[in-house]
């Protein structure tokens, strides 16, 4: 195994999954003030973020192993069952971002949960927070396993705290988005516990069996890879969420408090994508490229799909859910156009995306929490109202419509770049998307943002969200106070960053991508492209 | 290969040869030096402005917009320096790169920040950033009552910033951040009071109509990186002369088309022009009409080599630019609004342009030297429309102006430089530029010159007529305002660029147009412009297109001077409806896209609901079991998940240790 994994002296991914871990327990458990507790929380993920820069740090882009970080230690040996950890450059920055969104979306949570006077009030804002962190444990955990049956783990163990942060503290049909969320993800995870079986037994066996590296460049029998590739495919598609298994997505990001819907839809959806590069295309390289035109019809169809019924939207978490949708239609349509410039935008947009949509959901919170209502018909003129929230809302709209200068414009333009020299119809098609983008953002900016300045909310204080009066210290309408401006200041400096200097991911993502595609053949007929194939069969 | 390849894109791009016209140079193109080499500052000053107003917030109100207008002179400085530069070179010498940063490196794709500066784009680079500024200046006092003023001077640098990255990449990808970034400043300023929704929804239009050309531009990228495999400058112009896929640049072409259309309201693409007018004055001055809005025109001469490799794609810009100079003419003639008169005019003259960059090398210079006079007399005929709305109560009915000649003298004189400019009675500016673009539109082979070359002396009677009448109706003729106003001349701080902005219109063509100093110092760039013959001879044209001239001048003189200029608008001919509505195009816009949209979405949004969720839930429901099982889970969902997961687990072990 250390053909492809650079052994760490320091376990730095142990202590990446286990920190929050601790942290978590300590939150829900240690007597102490509520306040106390949500610092606890906030401090543990700002530590953690320490750790992982320095582990960063240790990452060689130019290194040839596929795998960082590495730790292995046997568990199950009996059926080739391995505690083991590694991280390329797609995991490496997935994680990153993990970890800058957790101590942001804890800031902005400081708010979602009422505190009642009693005990059982204060046990529940504990328990909001220490679930919130317990999930960067997850996070981290997902992306660093390079073991199959280790990341089937964390990727079921993970619906357990994403299902009570939506069922016990999200809106009034909670329990039905919870239910919806679950029962999506179970179907896709028990079809992919079974293919998950079925791989190692196709596998060399031993003691680590279920490591990815045995398991990548298998001869397999091509009717019983396209079974396998199918039973991983779906539960990646339900996660990413992909068009026509998408519906689970709407529901649990407008019933989930906002913190929850951007880890949800940020960080945990990614192991759908992430799956589909690091398992589908690693492991069952034929099989992709058989199902290739289903999944780029699917793709495309995501794209315009999802935008479409993001302008028809009346909601407007609804709304931003499905613009995301449509984003994730882009990048499996990168993966799967298997270039390595549409491959590197993809793995690129999924770090983008996190950003993006983080902002999007945490600012349209901050509007909420002031005018108590999701409903976009309740809104209008508060960019008079409250100039910086919609000055912030702005920004992460044009985010989302992918501005040149703003990060996802660099991972999207480098998608359809990348993807029409394979699928030139679907990268024309999806490109569309940029028109249906600029609709569906703009016109939430000018229904909730623009005209009149709305007289109800001056004379009308019982309009507005008694939690929000109580933090804002009776004011009835205040704008951003110094923590929300703590919480989207980040956020925004991430979009400036990587849109001007997407080579600061892009360095260490390009290696992954070759590795990652160089499993599927890349044929195409572009002078650059066909140079990249030449040089991905020659590794 | 591809290392080979990705080695050739990372070299210093003074290593590729730029080769644009047709006769171009292929020289080396320098590695700048000395001012040249901080020509990124043109940029950055402005930027910096946008950000210290936008993020000091409150702090700056005070001195942000001495501040912005600042910074736009200092990169104004710049300009004048890198020009200075520029003019003790050699002709051939006279093209420098200017490297920033790695931009984007994504497997085989890659794009340096860098920036060309070469005759072109330093043309360019002087008239946004003398225009800009000057505009800058007019904005401290047009402005100077709004609480908003901070913001606005914000939105104002920021536009400069990226419209100077627009026409200063060297790279396609590098440009199409400048794009979208003017897209954005324009969207942001016609927004700029946003309370009133019918504003809110002009920006909104325009940002979406200019997707569109977007879309059209990002494909054109696209295919380009695809077929050469690199989207910078040097290799793709290079590589595009000896390119014998001619269907493959005609895609190309027309896809560069379809950018250059949205941006520059040109048709199809044009209907967000006309809304862009409420915008404050000082933005329609700058940016729809002295710079943004002619970016479409510098794509198309940029790329030149691009559309001289397809007649077809050619044709088609002659065409978009012959169609949409008599659309924004006829529109002109009917428009009551005094700005929307002038945009439905700027149209029609970037129409004028693109036809001439259409034409090849016989017209980019042409374009470009009228873009230029253009850009002086437009911008100030919009900053005397809004020194009248200043004097008038932010009116802007022309007919409830008239005989303010005698009221707002300097408003008056420098408007009229700009009337007899635009409409092209020599000597001054327009009739140097117009005169050759119509000239340039009678060479050619067959019907085309007799239709284009029609079209376009056609184009310049109706725009004598449609100034003259915009011009008489608001300071000629009897007085017809309203009771409440009282006209009176704006300030200094006002007048003087109006000022500045008049002398240019007057003198510019003349100094750079007959001297040939303007066609020669682009020729390195844009090729020469032949010996090629109208097919009429010279003299003729130029009495045909006096003639017209005048009777446009005296018709409008007639009915809007002599002749009493209703209140309101009487019904007026179908041809006069037709115009005043824009020739129906917001409703065709309408019935084939609007409605059938919002119908789709909406079907969408049920099926969504109905449908697909309830297929998919079904699905998830038969995994889960019966629908009553379903319920089962729901209550005690903890205990039932915990067992489901450990079943799982244990079965797949049990499974594992049986089979070995």
């Amino acid at each position: 195994m250390n053909e492809t994994t650079a052994m760490s002296s320091i376990p730095w991914l142990s202590i990446l999954v286990l920190l929050p871990l601790v942290g978590s327990l300590v939150v829900a458990f240690a007597p102490g003030t509520v306040e106390n507790a949500k610092r606890i929380a906030l401090g543990t993920s700002l530590v953690t973020l320490v750790v992982g820069i320095v582990a960063a740090l240790q990452y060689d882009s130019a290194s040839t192993k596929q795998f960082q970080l590495g730790e292995y230690v046997e568990w199950i040996p009996q059926f080739g069952v391995s505690y083991a950890l590694g991280v390329d450059g797609i995991a490496l920055v997935l994680i990153l971002m993990a970890l800058v969104l957790t101590p942001i979306c804890l800031l902005a949570a400081w708010h979602d949960v009422p505190e009642e006077a009693d005990a059982g009030g204060a046990r529940r804002v504990k328990g909001y927070f220490a679930l919130l962190l317990s999930l960067e444990t997850f996070m981290v955990g997902v992306f660093a396993a390079t073991d199959v049956f280790l990341f089937y783990v964390f990727f079921e163990a993970m619906l357990i705290p994403v299902y009570f942060l939506i069922g016990r503290f999200g809106g009034p049909r909670r329990q039905y988005a919870a239910m919806k969320f679950l029962l999506f993800s179970l179907a896709g995870g028990l079809i992919m516990l079974v293919a998950v079986i079925a791989v190692y037994l196709q596998g060399p066996g031993g003691a680590d069996g279920f490591l990815v590296s045995n398991l990548t460049g298998l001869t397999l029998d091509p009717t019983t890879e396209r079974l396998l590739f199918v039973g991983f495919f779906i539960a990646f598609a339900v996660k990413a969420p992909m068009v026509p298994v998408h519906t689970w997505l709407p529901d649990a990001a407008t019933e989930s408090t906002p913190a929850t819907a951007t880890l949800l839809v940020g960080v945990l959806d990614k192991v759908g994508t992430f799956g589909m590069i690091r398992f589908c295309l690693q492991m069952f390289p034929n099989a992709s490229e058989w199902a290739t035109p289903v999944v780029v019809a699917l793709a495309v169809i995501s794209v315009l799909y999802g935008a479409l019924l993001a302008i028809g939207q009346t909601d407007m978490m609804r709304l931003i859910s499905y613009t995301s949708v449509s984003h994730f239609g882009f990048i499996v349509l990168g993966i799967f156009a298997f270039t390595d410039v549409a491959g590197a935008g993809s793995s690129l947009y999924m770090l983008n995306h996190g950003f993006s949509t983080a902002a999007l959901f945490l600012f349209a919170a901050m509007l909420i929490r002031r005018g108590g209502s999701k409903r976009i018909a309740d809104y209008g003129g508060w960019q008079r109202v409250t100039p910086g929230l919609a000055g912030i809302f702005l920004v992460a709209s044009l985010s989302g419509l992918a501005l040149p200068g703003l990060a996802s414009f660099v991972s999207e333009f480098l998608v359809y770049v990348g993807t029409f020299p394979t699928q030139p119809v679907a990268a024309v098609v999806a490109t569309g998307g940029i028109i249906l983008a600029a609709l569906y953002m703009l016109l939430l900016y000018k229904r909730v943002m623009t005209g009149p300045k709305p007289e109800s909310l001056a004379s009308d204080p019982a309009a507005v969200d008694d939690r929000w009066r109580r933090s804002s210290g009776g004011t009835v309408i205040a704008d951003l106070s110094l923590r929300e401006k703590a919480v989207a200041a980040p956020l925004i400096a991430a979009f400036l960053v990587l849109g001007f200097f997407p080579n600061l991911a892009l360095g260490v993502i390009n290696p992954a991508v070759k590795t990652s595609l160089s499993h599927v053949s890349t044929a195409d007929t572009s002078p650059s492209a066909a140079g990249a194939a030449a040089e991905g069969s020659s590794k | 290969m591809s290392l080979g390849m990705g080695n050739l894109l990372q070299a210093p791009s003074g290593a590729g040869t730029y080769a644009a016209g047709l006769a171009a140079h292929s020289g080396e193109a320098h590695a700048a030096t000395g001012i040249t080499s901080a020509a990124w500052l043109l940029i950055a000053l402005p930027l910096l402005g946008a950000a210290v107003l936008l993020l000091g917030g409150r702090r700056t109100n005070g001195f942000g917009p001495v501040l912005a207008t600042a910074l736009s002179w200092g990169s104004f400085v710049v300009g004048a320096l890198v020009f200075i530069q520029m003019l003790g070179l050699d002709a051939e010498e006279r093209h420098a790169n200017v490297p920033m940063f790695d931009f984007v490196t994504a497997g085989s794709f890659s794009v340096d920040a860098a920036l060309l500066v070469d005759q072109l784009s330093i043309a360019f680079v002087l008239l946004i950033t003398f225009v800009g500024s000057l505009i800058h200046v007019y904005s401290l006092g047009y402005m100077e009552h709004d609480p908003d003023k901070r913001r606005f001077f914000a939105y104002l640098n920021l536009f400069v910033a990226a419209m100077l990255l627009l026409v200063l990449a060297d790279n396609y990808l590098l440009l199409y951040v400048g794009w979208e970034g003017v897209g954005l400043a324009s969207y942001l300023l016609i927004g700029f009071w946003n309370w009133n929704p019918a504003y809110a929804t002009a920006a909104n239009k325009a940002f979406v109509a200019n997707r569109v050309g977007d879309f059209g531009l990002s494909v054109a990228v696209m295919i380009m990186f695809f077929h050469f495999g690199a989207v910078d400058f040097s290799t793709v112009l290079g590589a595009a002369g000896n390119e014998a896929n001619q269907g493959f640049m005609t895609a190309l072409g027309l896809m560069l088309l379809l950018g250059a259309t949205g941006k520059s309201a040109q048709f199809p693409l044009q209907s967000w022009l006309g809304d862009a007018m409420a915008g404050p004055t000082p933005v329609s001055a700058l940016i729809h009409a002295a710079t943004m809005v002619t970016a479409g025109v510098y794509l198309v001469v940029r790329s030149g080599p691009i559309f001289e490799a397809s007649p077809d794609a050619q044709l088609a810009v002659v065409i978009v630019g012959a169609i949409t100079l008599l659309f924004g003419a006829i529109v002109g003639t009917a428009k009551d609004d005094i700005k929307k008169a002038l945009a439905a005019s700027t149209m029609s003259q970037i129409g004028y342009m693109m036809l001439a960059a259409g034409l090849g090398p016989v017209g980019y210079a042409f374009a470009i030297f009228h873009l230029l006079t253009h850009g002086f007399f437009k911008a100030g005929m919009f900053l005397g429309a809004g020194s009248v709305m200043h004097g008038m109560n932010d009116q802007v009915d022309m007919r409830r102006f008239g005989g303010l000649s005698g009221i707002m003298k300097i408003t008056w004189a420098t408007f009229a430089l700009g009337w007899l400019a635009i409409i092209g009675v020599p000597p001054f500016s327009g009739f140097w530029s117009k005169d050759k673009v119509i000239e340039a539109a009678f060479i050619g082979e067959g019907w085309r010159p007799w239709v284009f070359g029609g079209a376009a002396l056609i184009g310049a009677g109706i725009t004598a007529f449609y100034m003259s009448r915009l011009f008489f109706m608001t300071f000629h003729g009897k007085k017809r305002w309203t009771e409440d106003v009282h006209p009176h001349e704006s300030g200094l701080l006002m007048t003087v660029p109006m000022m500045v902005l008049a002398v240019g219109s007057a003198f510019l063509g003349l100094i750079i147009g007959p001297t040939g100093l303007f066609t020669s110092w682009l020729e390195p760039v844009t090729g020469g412009h032949g010996d090629e013959h109208p097919v009429l001879a010279v003299p003729v044209i130029m009495a045909l297109t006096l003639i017209l001239v005048a009777g446009g001048v005296a018709l409008a003189w007639m009915r809007y001077w002599r002749d009493e200029v209703p209140v309101v608008a009487p019904a007026g001919n179908l041809l006069t409806q037709a115009a005043r509505n824009d020739l129906y195009q917001d409703q065709v816009n309408e019935a084939l896209l609007m409605r059938p949209g919002i119908h789709l979405t909406r079907s969408l949004v049920f099926i969504d609901g109905k449908g697909v969720d309830g297929g998919a839930g079904g699905l998830a429901a038969l995994v889960g079991g019966t629908s009553s099982r379903l319920r089962r889970l729901q209550n005690g969902f903890a205990r039932s998940y915990a067992l489901t997961m450990l079943t799982g687990v244990v079965a797949i072990l049990g499974a594992l240790w049986v089979i070995s």
